[in-house]
C-alpha cells in the first residue's frame, strides 16, 4: 500500500501539499491569529509624511542590507545601543526592517542619539565622521526633492493620518531631510534611559591636570569631538555649541562638576535631564558611553579643562 | 531520437544558456560588492551602491542562475524519468522567454531601488505576478508530464521536483501578499513581528525549496547516472524525503533568535532545526554509501567528485546551520560575517558543484557526445573548491572575532571595543574573501567556456549527422 503512492502523482502531490502545510500552519498562520503577534506600544507614533518618505528611501537604498533594527536582550547590546527592542514598537513597520547583517551598527535606537547636523554631514561623507568607515557616501540624496505626490499615495495606502499642510511642506524638503527625519524617529517609542555604569554628578576627575591624560584627551577629542565642536573647541554657530566660553550650559552652571561633564559625554542628550539641562527634540549631543572607556572620557574632560584654563 | 524530444531539449538548452549568462552577471556583481566592503569608493553612484547591488547579486544568482538551471534540468530529468516529451512544449518555450524578461526586469528595477525589502523576495509586485505565472507554467508541465508518464514508478528525483513545485508556490504567494501603493511600490500585508515571522518562514524555506529540494533531485539522478552506481538505499531516501519536506517549514524562526518574536516560536523553530539534521544526513549517507560501492569512480568519472564534494558541503552546511540556530551560538555569530560564510558554503559548495556537474552531463548527453574538455572541467572543480573554501573560512574567522568584540565588556561593566574597532578588524578578511571570489569566478568562467564549446561541438556533430543521413528522421 505505502509503495503505491510513488505510482500515483496526483495523490503524491496532495500528500506533499498537506505535509508542507502542517509546519506552515503552526509556525506562520496560527501565530497570526494570536494577539501577541500584533502588539502596539501606547507611545508608538505613526510615521509623519516626511518620516515615511525617509523610510521609503531607507528601503530604496537597501540600508537594511547593512543595518539591523533590533537590539537583542543581551548585556553588550543594551550597553551599546540602548534598551532591547520591544514587539510593540513595530506595529507600523510594513515590512519589518530588522535586517540580518550588521556591517554597520544597529539603528533601532538611533532616534535622538545624535544631532540632525551629524546625520546630514555623515550621509554626505561618512569618512568625515568616521575615517575608517566603509559606508557609501549618499551624495545623491541632498540634491533630490521628496516626491510629495508619491508620499501622499503611500500614506493613503498605509492608512496613516496626515494634513494637507504636511504634504505641501514635503515639496520643499530634500531626500536627505527625509532620511534624517526617519533616523530620528527610530526607536523613539521607548523612552531612553542611561544604561551601564555612570559616575556620581559630583565626582572629581581622577585625571585632572595629568599631562599624559591631557595629551590622551586631545587625541580622543580630535577623533570623536572635533567633527562637531571643531578643532578649536569653538563649535559651529547655530549647530554645535562651543566648549570654551559660549556654551549656554556653562553660562547657566558656571561650576559644572567633573562628574556632570563625564555623564554628559557618556550619555549624550539622554544625560541632559539628569544634569538639569533640557533635552532638545530631534537630537543633540551624541552618547559616547559605548565608544569610549572611562579613562578616555576623564581624559577628554581634563583636556577641555586645560584648554579653558589657557583661555583665561 | 524523435523530433519532439529534440524540440524540448532546445528549451532545456535555452534555460541552461540563460542560467549561464545570469551566472556571469551575478558573479561579477558579487565581486563588486565584496570589494565595496573594504573600498567604499567602488560605490560609483546610486545604481551601483552596495545596498542595491547586494540585492541584485542575490536575486540574479538565486533566481537567474539557480531557478534558470532548475527549470532546464528539471525538464530534462522529468522527460528522462517519464520516458516522454513534455506535455506542453510550447508553453515551456514561452516560459523560457518570460523567465529571461523577468530576470532582466528584476535586474533593472532592483538597481533602480524598487524593492519590497524582504530578503529573497525583494522584487516588486508586478514581477511577483510574473513569477507566479512562470511557476504555474512550470508546475503544469512538470506535474502534467509526470501524470501522463510512460514509466509507472516515480523515481526519487521526481518526488523532489514535485515538492519544489508545491513548496515554492505556497511560500512565494503568501510572503509576497502586499498592499500596492504605485506601479513599483508596495507595503507588506503583514506588519512588524508578524511581517518578520512570515518573511523568515519564507526566507528559510525558499533556501530549502530552491537550493535543497531541486538540487537533491539532480543529485539523486546524476550521481547514479554519471557513475553507473545505483542509489544505496531506496528506503532511506523515502524516510529522508518525507521528513525533510515535513520538517523544513517549521524552522524559519531560527533567523529571529533574540528578536521580539514570541519565544515559543523561536524555540519551536530551533527544535525543528535540530531535527532537520536527520533527513539532511539521510541524503548525505545515501550519497556516501552509493559512491562507497566503488570509490574508484572518483578517479574514472570526472563528474563523481563534483557530486561527492557537493553532498559533503551539504552535509557540513546542514550541521553548521542547526548549530547556528542554538541560542548560545546565535548570540555570538548572528549578524556577523559568519552568516555570509555559511550561506556561501551552501551556494558555492553544494549548489554550484551539483548544478554545474549536472549541466556538464546534460549538455553532453543531449548531443550524444562527450564534454568538450575534461581537463578544463577538472580545473574548474579545483578552482571553485579552493575559492569557496577561502571565502567561507575567512568569513567564519572574522565573524567569530566580530561577535566576540561586540560582546566583550571590561571589568567596570563597560564595552571593551567600539563598533568601529570591530569593523576595521574585518578589512584583511574582506580582502581575502574578494580573492576567494576571484578564484571562484575564474573557475566558473572555465565552466561557461566548457559548456559553450560542448554545445558548439554538439551542433556541429548534429549538422554533420544530418548531412550524412538526411533521410534518417
Amino acid at each position: 500500500m505505502a509503495g503505491e503512492i510513488y505510482k500515483k502523482p496526483i495523490a503524491f502531490t496532495l500528500l506533499v501539499v498537506v505535509t508542507v502545510l502542517a509546519g506552515s500552519i503552526v509556525m506562520m498562520a496560527y501565530p497570526m491569529m494570536r494577539p501577541d503577534m500584533h502588539p502596539k506600544l501606547e507611545t508608538l507614533k505613526p510615521f509623519t509624511p516626511l518620516q515615511l518618505a525617509g523610510r521609503d528611501l531607507y528601503q530604496r537604498e537597501g540600508c537594511v542590507n547593512c543595518h539591523t533594527q533590533t537590539v537583542r536582550p543581551l548585556k553588550s547590546e543594551v550597553l551599546r545601543y540602548g534598551d532591547y527592542s520591544k514587539a510593540g514598537e513595530f506595529a507600523y513597520d510594513r515590512p519589518f526592517l530588522w535586517g540580518s547583517k550588521r556591517t554597520g551598527p544597529d539603528l533601532a535606537r538611533e532616534g535622538g542619539k545624535r544631532p540632525d547636523a551629524w546625520h546630514l554631514a555623515h550621509f554626505e561623507n561618512p569618512k568625515a565622521m568616521e575615517p575608517r568607515s566603509n559606508m557609501p557616501a549618499y551624495t545623491w540624496l541632498k540634491p533630490a526633492k521628496v516626491d510629495a505626490a508619491a508620499t501622499k499615495r503611500h500614506m493613503d495606502a498605509l492608512g496613516l493620518p496626515y494634513t494637507a499642510q504636511q504634504i505641501q511642506d514635503l515639496g520643499q524638503r530634500t531626500e536627505l531631510d527625509a532620511m534624517v527625519a526617519y533616523m530620528q524617529w527610530l526607536g523613539t517609542a521607548v523612552p531612553r534611559k542611561l544604561s551601564g555604569a555612570v559616575v556620581a554628578l559630583e565626582a572629581v576627575n581622577p585625571l585632572a591636570g595629568n599631562p599624559a591624560a591631557i595629551a590622551r584627551g586631545a587625541k580622543v577629542y580630535a577623533d570623536k569631538c572635533a567633527v562637531c565642536h571643531q578643532d578649536d573647541l569653538k563649535g559651529m554657530e547655530g549647530a554645535f555649541p562651543g566648549l570654551l566660553e559660549k556654551d549656554e550650559f556653562l553660562e547657566e552652571h558656571p561650576d559644572m562638576a567633573d562628574g556632570a561633564y563625564f555623564v554628559l559625554i557618556y550619555g549624550g542628550s539622554d544625560a541632559k535631564a539628569i544634569i538639569g539641562r533640557k533635552g532638545e527634540p530631534g537630537g543633540g549631543m551624541t552618547a559616547f558611553g559605548s565608544e569610549l572607556s572611562r579613562d578616555d572620557i576623564w581624559s577628554v574632560v581634563a583636556f577641555i579643562r586645560s584648554e579653558r584654563a589657557k583661555q583665561r | 531520437m524523435s523530433e519532439e524530444y529534440r524540440y524540448d531539449y532546445r528549451t532545456v538548452e535555452g534555460f541552461i544558456l540563460s542560467a549561464i549568462v545570469w551566472a556571469v552577471v551575478g558573479l561579477v556583481v558579487g565581486l563588486l560588492i565584496s570589494i565595496q566592503m573594504f573600498a567604499p569608493a567602488f560605490n560609483f553612484n546610486a545604481w551601483t551602491a552596495f545596498g542595491r547591488m547586494r540585492t541584485v547579486h542575490t536575486n540574479i544568482l538565486g533566481f537567474g542562475l539557480g531557478v534558470g538551471a532548475i527549470f532546464g534540468i528539471a525538464y530534462y530529468i522529468t522527460m528522462r524519468l517519464t520516458k516522454r516529451p513534455l506535455v506542453f512544449p510550447r508553453l515551456a518555450r514561452v516560459q523560457l522567454w518570460l523567465f529571461n524578461a523577468g530576470i532582466a526586469l528584476a535586474l533593472v528595477t532592483l538597481a533602480m531601488g524598487y524593492t519590497q525589502s524582504l530578503e529573497y523576495a525583494e522584487m516588486e509586485w508586478p514581477l511577483d505576478v510574473a513569477i507566479v505565472i512562470l511557476w504555474v507554467m512550470f508546475a503544469v508541465n512538470v506535474i502534467g508530464t509526470i501524470i501522463v508518464r510512460r514509466e509507472e514508478q516515480m523515481y526519487i528525483s521526481l518526488w523532489y521536483l514535485i515538492s519544489t513545485v508545491v513548496g515554492v508556490a505556497v511560500l512565494y504567494i503568501v510572503n509576497n501578499l502586499s498592499i500596492p501603493a504605485g506601479l513599483l511600490k508596495s507595503y507588506h500585508l503583514f506588519a512588524g513581528v508578524n511581517s518578520a515571522n512570515v518573511e523568515w518562514w519564507y526566507g528559510h524555506n525558499v533556501v530549502g525549496f530552491v537550493f535543497t529540494m531541486p538540487i537533491l533531485a539532480m543529485f539523486y539522478y546524476f550521481l547514479p547516472r554519471s557513475t553507473g552506481l545505483p542509489i544505496f538505499s531506496h528506503r532511506l531516501s523515502i524516510v529522508a524525503f518525507w521528513s525533510l519536506v515535513f520538517g523544513y517549514l517549521w524552522t524559519g524562526a531560527h533567523h529571529l533568535v533574540y528578536t521580539p518574536l514570541p519565544d515559543w516560536i523561536q524555540t519551536l523553530g530551533i527544535v525543528f532545526t535540530l531535527f532537520l539534521i536527520a533527513p539532511s544526513w539521510g541524503s548525505v549517507v545515501n550519497g556516501y554509501y552509493t559512491i562507497g560501492e566503488d570509490w574508484s569512480k572518483m578517479r574514472t568519472s570526472y563528474l563523481a567528485k563534483f557530486f561527492v564534494l557537493g553532498i559533503t558541503f551539504y552535509g557540513l552546511q546542514t550541521v553548521q546551520g542547526p548549530t547556528q540556530a542554538l541560542r548560545v551560538v546565535s548570540q555570538l555569530i548572528h549578524y556577523t560575517d559568519w552568516v555570509p560564510g555559511h550561506v556561501h558554503m551552501g551556494t558555492m559548495g553544494w549548489v554550484a558543484l551539483t548544478v554545474t556537474a549536472s549541466i556538464y552531463y546534460v549538455v553532453a548527453k543531449m548531443y550524444g557526445t562527450e564534454i568538450y574538455s575534461e581537463k578544463l572541467a577538472n580545473a574548474h572543480f579545483w578552482l571553485v573548491l579552493v575559492g569557496q573554501i577561502v571565502f567561507s573560512v575567512t568569513m567564519w574567522i572574522t565573524g567569530i572575532q566580530q561577535g566576540a568584540m561586540w560582546k566583550a565588556t571590561t571589568a567596570e561593566g563597560t564595552l571593551k571595543y567600539t563598533f568601529m574597532e570591530g569593523l576595521v578588524k574585518n578589512y584583511p578578511y574582506w580582502h581575502l574573501r574578494a580573492l576567494g571570489g576571484v578564484i571562484f569566478i575564474v573557475g566558473m568562467l572555465l565552466f561557461v567556456w566548457n559548456v559553450l564549446m560542448t554545445i558548439k561541438k554538439g551542433r556541429e556533430l548534429e549538422a554533420g549527422g544530418r548531412a550524412a543521413a538526411p533521410a534518417a528522421a
